[in-house]
């Protein structure tokens, strides 16, 4: 542990943060893939409902990505604003 | 590497007045698409052609989408939805020319939402009352009244955030991309790998997110309005 500053110990370990708040992309992928999987078969059960299939699945993607989004953001603000700098 | 996610000043008079990028690029988009309104309804004829025919096409099918969701009786807000899907998809759509987009600052993201929030609650106010805009909280059962509460609270939250969160990240991951092509050509002298590759990104990250993210934004302020404006006649 010599030669890191206290500066650097506190961005590293905000940096690894923001790699472990991103793993609530796991949860949206699953989520996401499973309903993409639905509606393929939606789709080749009935292909004339394509069109409004397709409105609804980029809606309810959108809906899926929020948790996501956050989690993106707290990422964001933990690399970019230095919420824990010392002072 | 530029990366930047607070707001950047560029033009101050005083530590107090001052003009953002954000706020020059959404003045900026809101005079072109004033100027693109005027120039294509300047000569208006029977047979639509050229920038007219552009507009009707716009127009008609924005009013289609908007009696699709919200129904016959509240197409006065059409104007108001068009209008706030044009301005989000043109500010977000700034990153194509690799400037910084609009939507990327969370004061403008949120700006819309609040607005869009401001709107849903004056019409739900409007349209039962005062004391019925209180009462619609406690509306399957008494106990739900702050759950209620908090679901009209957290909306404008989501809202402003999904937009800006998703431009955002799309803006980092092309200038993380560009960095990585300007390190490799680098060493060689001539930065030529920058002009085909980046270009499935820039359709994903700069076109098609920005479409997607003001075609959602559009959708949920429409559903959210329709729901909270209720007519006498009907009982839910």
């Amino acid at each position: 542990m010599t030669g890191i500053t206290p500066e650097a110990f506190v961005f590293g370990l905000s940096a690894v943060g923001a790699g472990i708040a991103m793993i609530a992309g796991l949860g949206v992928g699953l989520g996401q893939g499973i309903a993409t999987g639905q509606a393929l078969q939606a789709i080749a059960r009935q292909p004339e409902a394509r069109g409004s299939l397709m409105g609804t699945l980029f809606i309810g993607f959108a809906m899926a990505e929020t948790s996501v989004i956050f989690a993106l953001i707290v990422a964001i603000i933990l690399i970019f604003v230095h919420p824990f700098t010392l002072s | 590497m530029s990366l930047d996610v607070s707001p950047r000043i560029i033009f101050w008079w005083s530590p107090s007045f001052y003009i953002t990028e954000t706020a020059l690029w959404a003045m900026i988009v809101a005079a072109f698409l004033i100027i693109m309104a005027l120039l294509s309804t300047r000569k208006l004829q029977r047979n639509p052609k050229g920038m007219q025919g552009v507009a009707e096409l716009i127009v008609e099918t924005v009013y289609n989408f908007v009696r699709d969701t919200m129904g016959k009786r509240n197409m006065a807000f059409a104007p108001y939805i068009g209008t706030l899907f044009l301005f989000l998809f043109f500010s977000s759509l700034l990153g194509l020319l690799h400037w910084r987009a609009a939507t990327a600052d969370v004061n403008f993201a949120f700006a819309m939402a609040i607005l869009v929030f401001l709107l849903i609650q004056i019409n739900s106010i409007r349209s039962k009352g005062v004391g019925g805009y209180f009462k619609h909280f406690a509306k399957p059962y008494p106990f739900m009244y702050p759950i209620n509460l908090l679901e009209e609270i957290t909306f404008p939250l989501s809202l402003g955030f999904r937009i800006f969160g998703n431009i955002l990240a799309g803006y980092i991951i092309m200038e993380l991309f560009f960095d990585m092509l300007a390190g490799v050509t680098s060493s060689i002298g001539i930065p030529f790998l920058q002009m085909v590759i980046p270009l499935p990104l820039n359709f994903f990250f700069d076109m098609f997110e920005p479409g997607l993210q003001a075609f959602v934004f559009s959708m949920l302020t429409m559903s959210f309005i329709a729901r909270a404006i209720t007519y006498p006649g009907d009982e839910e």
